[in-house]
């Protein structure tokens, strides 16, 4: 083993042009990384939920500067967020959009009708009891509705969980 | 015009087709036969003394024995209002459209026929507005009971169903 004091001299003693710019890390994590910068949300609303997302899309609370973009098409976009009520009759058509959408896709289900059916859990016969019913969820936000900070949170979290995941180290399984 | 004096003009014309009247209330309504719902709408917009150009809206509800179908008619160019009652049976609950007297009707009666399953002779698209097509029942109606799921999806809460089960 070598003296640590003197693997910092060997550092310091790099170029400095090859010191400041070079980083070592996995593949792995790279891409990872590369993959959480900027989650691109499908342009779906459902009820009074979406007019909160709209807000935190708009110019106070400003997505954009976290690298969010709606996107008009499910084939452009990375992540479903569910905003609001899924009535029976919306739940096959929100279903299709999700598969329309290309891998690797994430949903977040923001507010309580998406999370569990809301108020409407006892006597809605025509509301889903949750969105996790008829597609996967990856982070639930809760509140009715979800404050705009709220919103970003559930976005930060699901950063978060992109970060950890490892797609090439996953294949060597 | 008054509301007595609409009911009067329709007991001239319909006599026994106009049930009851009762101007006591705030709203003061003419109760009719549901089979002459047609004709005496058609009478209440074309007559040049009334003029109901206006249907406000178009409700149902359910009275227990009966059905009930109200509505609310308004003259832009008279300024007075009237109620229209009428109540069917439940086990034959047929009502005479006024969808051609008023294009609003059109969509109120689907509305009616999805919630409360009157059922409307002679209308054009008599479909669900608001539920799935293949939806059972009307769910508006005091007896009705959900479907426990639909194309395989619970309508209610895993939980909740276990419970019911062991009751």
């Amino acid at each position: 083993m070598s003296d640590p004091k003197e693997t910092v001299d060997t550092i310091d003693s790099l170029d400095p042009a090859i010191r400041d710019n070079v980083i070592f890390s996995t593949l792995d994590k790279l891409f990872a990384w590369a993959r959480q910068g900027s989650p691109w949300p499908i342009t779906f609303g459902l009820a009074c939920c979406a007019i909160e997302m709209m807000a935190t899309g708009a110019s106070r609370f400003d997505l954009d500067r976290l690298g969010v973009f709606f996107r008009p098409s499910p084939r452009q976009s990375d992540v479903m967020i569910v905003s609001g009520t899924v009535t029976m009759k919306m739940a096959p058509l929100l279903r299709r959009l999700y598969e329309q959408m290309a891998e690797p896709k994430y949903v977040i289900s923001m507010g309580s009708c998406a999370n569990s059916g809301g108020p409407y859990w006892q006597f809605g016969y025509h509301v889903l009891k949750g969105v996790d019913q008829i597609v996967p969820v990856d982070v639930y936000v809760p509140g009715c509705p979800p404050r705009p900070e709220a919103l970003i949170q559930g976005i930060y979290e699901l950063k978060e969980k992109i970060k950890k995941e490892r797609i090439l180290s996953k294949k060597g399984k | 015009m008054e509301a007595k004096d609409i009911h009067q003009k329709l007991k001239d014309k319909f006599q026994d087709a106009i049930l009851d009247f009762n101007e006591e209330v705030l709203q003061p309504y003419i109760v009719v036969a549901a089979d002459k719902v047609d004709e005496i709408a058609e009478f209440l917009r074309d007559d040049d003394d009334l003029q109901f150009d206006y249907l406000n809206s178009l409700s149902s509800l359910d009275l227990g024995e009966n059905l009930g179908v109200v509505y609310h008619l308004y003259s832009m160019s008279k300024d007075h209002k009237i109620v229209i009652k009428t109540e069917v049976p439940k086990d034959k609950p047929d009502v005479k459209t006024v969808s051609h007297i008023w294009r609003t009707a059109d969509w109120h009666e689907r509305e009616a026929y999805d919630l409360m399953g009157i059922n409307f002779v002679n209308h054009p698209d008599l479909r669900r507005i608001l539920l799935p097509d293949d939806w059972e029942g009307h769910p508006l109606r005091k007896d009705y009971v959900p479907q426990k799921s639909w194309h395989g999806i619970p309508t209610t809460l895993k939980g909740e169903t276990e419970d019911d089960e062991q009751q």
